[in-house]
């Protein structure tokens, strides 16, 4: 505080403190103790792949677009931790309420991944999730920051039904400068919601590099003002990501409240696949964030595990190939969409003046 | 039966929706404890509980974004927003998400949900308190807007509200709240959405108006009688969609067609109806269709608001003009 705000007569009335989780460090060696789950191998490989899964399907997806066959398409490469770290801490009976960067996340609910190739190709088919385990999942919110407060009203319908689930809600640095979020986080520590805000903290927002979105040096404090509990995780450890969410998620379900996780990553590609960053970032800037890959971290670790080899990697990958190669020839075999398609869903009952419209669409009308 | 007035009758339907559904979820600033600031919602949260009548921190972002997300777990949220100007900032949680969430999701969400603002002036309130953008919000697809006329269509419309699976923008006529008693029977019934209400019958004119225009135009075709003319009223009641045969065939019948709204007047639902005549009753028509509107002003404060709203005097100076075409 400045010298002449600060009096001394003045009394602290409150103090605060924001701590940071982390298991692994970037070559995948235990910094900690690590959690039970960790002992479990089998889910330690689900989430390797996950991840892995994220990665080969967002490199299809931005092929897909550079090749005519997708829309414009925001990648998630080098953040894969974040999604499939919470994704894997919660139940399927949780909602998720996504931001546009979490395939990862949607994937490993149950979302098939041609669905999200329709969504991305244009396609409002996309976000009808067949998967019984998604069918309450929020699609992806491409406004920034408005999904927070739908979140907050799943949770608050959660609570007031007096049932055992809990909200996700995942959005970006840039998010935290809304007032929407500001009032989702208001909100969810008044009312104690069922909720777990998820900050993947990925350093820009388009070109904004977090300085200059925030003086606040963390975000996860951000939550704090809200009366919410708050942790901030190295969003490159899988591990302290997914058990952070699951804790958070344990607090939310038995009525403590709602949480904050901001989940430190990084951006390594471009915005999305209409943006250049190497007209605002430095390409030694992303060079070095190589580095703390979250799939290198999470490979040594399997492989400190002897848990791991260059047969089961290639097995594994070989695998992920396939299902997205299958995935694909069922996207683009999918028959476009008919013109009836924007009008049958506008009203649960289409009124007279629309149905005219639709059949003028149609080439049908008077 | 009973005699009530307009705000006693939203409240009888509130608690009558409470009552017959347990997914109904009262939401906003001041409607539990205080009873809301014109005490629609009074004596709702004692009876039904804190979980079903809620007080929110003082966000109108945060009550229409709160909505979707109850909406989209099975709750029915009826939300007040107190003034009509303060709901600009819910119109992007309007528009991006609840109107669209039912198409976005090709049917697997839906956000039914009923948004309750005030609509309108004259009751000399502050800036900001007395606006009618009803336009703006009928311009969304996706979303009903519906506005009452009487104690007796805000019981019936706000139930048809409650039950519709879509977002309904509910406007009640802040003019209105105590102008006038009705007898109210607490029966249930819905009043039909998307359906003009023919409140007069006539056959030399027809004036179209909606909300608290209602008392002017009933005023002006009562003043019309007494000059021998025969004016036909039609309460629009639902703006989006709206009833276009009704309105046709009124017109199709007197031939003169007086549009009253006190919205302003560029782009208001008035351009709507006329544009509507043009395409389909263009051959009925013996006048132009006249609109006797708001200007295209700022809603001035109470000093001025009565020279902005559409007076009696004005409608009747177009009816005039209407009827000098022959």
């Amino acid at each position: 505080m400045p010298a002449d705000l600060a009096s001394d007569s003045d009394q602290i009335v409150a103090h605060f403190q924001v701590r940071r989780r982390q298991f692994l460090d970037e070559d995948g060696k235990p910094l900690a103790p690590l959690p039970d789950f960790c002992d479990d191998l089998a889910l330690m490989a689900a989430i390797y792949r996950g991840m892995s899964l994220a990665r080969a399907f967002d490199a299809k997806c931005v092929n897909l677009q550079r090749t005519g066959r997708l829309g414009t398409f925001a990648t998630s490469l080098g953040q894969e931790a974040v999604p499939v770290g919470a994704a894997s801490g919660m139940r399927a009976s949780d909602v998720l309420v996504p931001s546009y960067r979490e395939a990862g996340a949607q994937i490993w609910r149950g979302c098939r991944l041609e669905e999200l190739l329709l969504y991305w190709g244009g396609d409002e088919r996309g976000h009808a999730f067949a998967d019984p385990g998604v069918m309450q999942d929020f699609p992806v919110c491409i406004t920034v920051g408005n999904h927070a407060l739908h979140a907050a009203g799943v949770a608050a319908a959660m609570r007031l039904k007096a049932e055992d689930r809990a909200a996700v809600c995942v959005f970006g640095d840039g998010a935290t400068s809304k007032g929407d979020v500001y009032e989702a986080m208001n909100v969810a520590g008044v009312w104690h919601l069922p909720l777990v805000f998820v900050i993947v903290n990925n350093q820009w927002a388009i070109s904004t590099p977090l300085e200059r979105q925030t003086a606040a040096p963390t975000l996860a404090q951000k939550g704090i003002a809200g009366g919410l509990h708050v942790l901030q995780t190295d969003g490159n450890d899988v591990i302290a990501v997914r058990h952070a969410v699951a804790e958070a998620l344990d607090a939310a379900r038995s009525g403590e409240g709602a949480t904050l996780v901001e989940c430190v990553t990084y951006r390594l590609n471009d915005h999305n696949t209409a943006d250049d960053s190497s007209r605002y970032r430095d390409l030694e800037e992303v060079k070095a964030r190589w580095r703390s890959c979250p799939l290198k971290r999470m490979r040594a670790f399997l492989q400190g595990r002897a848990d791991w080899s260059e047969e089961r990697e290639n097995a594994m990958q070989a695998e992920i190939a396939a299902l997205i190669e299958a995935a694909v020839e069922r996207y683009l075999a999918t028959a476009p969409p008919l013109s009836d398609q924007m009008f049958a869903h506008t009203y649960a009952r289409m009124p007279a003046a629309l149905t005219a419209q639709r059949d003028e669409a149609l080439g049908s009308g008077a | 039966m009973s005699e009530l007035n307009l705000v006693q009758a939203v409240n009888l339907a509130l608690r009558r929706a409470l009552q017959d559904d347990p997914s109904v979820v009262v939401l906003g600033q001041d409607v539990g404890r205080h009873g809301g600031v014109f005490r629609a919602t009074e004596g709702l949260q004692q009876h039904f509980g804190s979980k079903r009548v809620l007080d929110t921190p003082l966000a109108e972002t945060m009550i229409g974004g709160l909505a979707i997300g109850m909406a989209a777990q099975g709750l029915k949220p009826v939300c007040e927003i107190q003034f009509l100007g303060f709901l600009y900032p819910v119109l992007d949680n309007l528009a991006n998400h609840a109107a669209r969430m039912r198409t976005r999701t090709q049917g697997r969400i839906a956000c039914p949900m009923v948004l309750r603002v005030t609509h309108g002036g004259g009751v000399h309130a502050p800036e900001h308190h007395s606006e009618a953008i009803e336009s703006m919000i009928a311009h969304i697809p996706g979303l009903r807007v519906v506005i009452p006329s009487s104690p007796r269509k805000a019981y019936g419309l706000l139930l048809a509200a409650v039950r519709d699976p879509d977002p309904v923008v509910f406007l009640e006529p802040t003019r209105l709240y105590r102008l006038l008693k009705e007898d109210v029977e607490d029966s249930g019934e819905a009043w039909p959405l998307d359906r003009c209400d023919v409140t007069r019958e006539g056959n030399d004119l027809t004036l179209v108006a909606w909300g608290a225009m209602l008392t002017e135009a009933a005023l002006a075709a009562a003043a019309l009688a007494e000059r021998g003319i025969s004016a036909e009223v039609v309460d629009l009641v639902t703006l989006k969609p709206y009833d276009a045969e009704t309105i046709l065939r009124s017109v199709q019948k007197t031939g003169r067609c007086v549009i009253i709204h006190e919205a302003a007047r560029t782009a208001g639902f008035g351009a709507e109806i006329a544009a509507m005549l043009a395409e389909r009753a263009m051959t009925a028509l013996l006048a132009p269709v006249e609109r006797v509107t708001g200007y295209d002003v700022v809603m001035p404060l109470p000093r001025l608001e009565r020279e902005y709203m559409p007076s009696v005097a004005r409608i009747l100076k177009a009816c005039d003009r209407t009827l000098a075409w022959t």
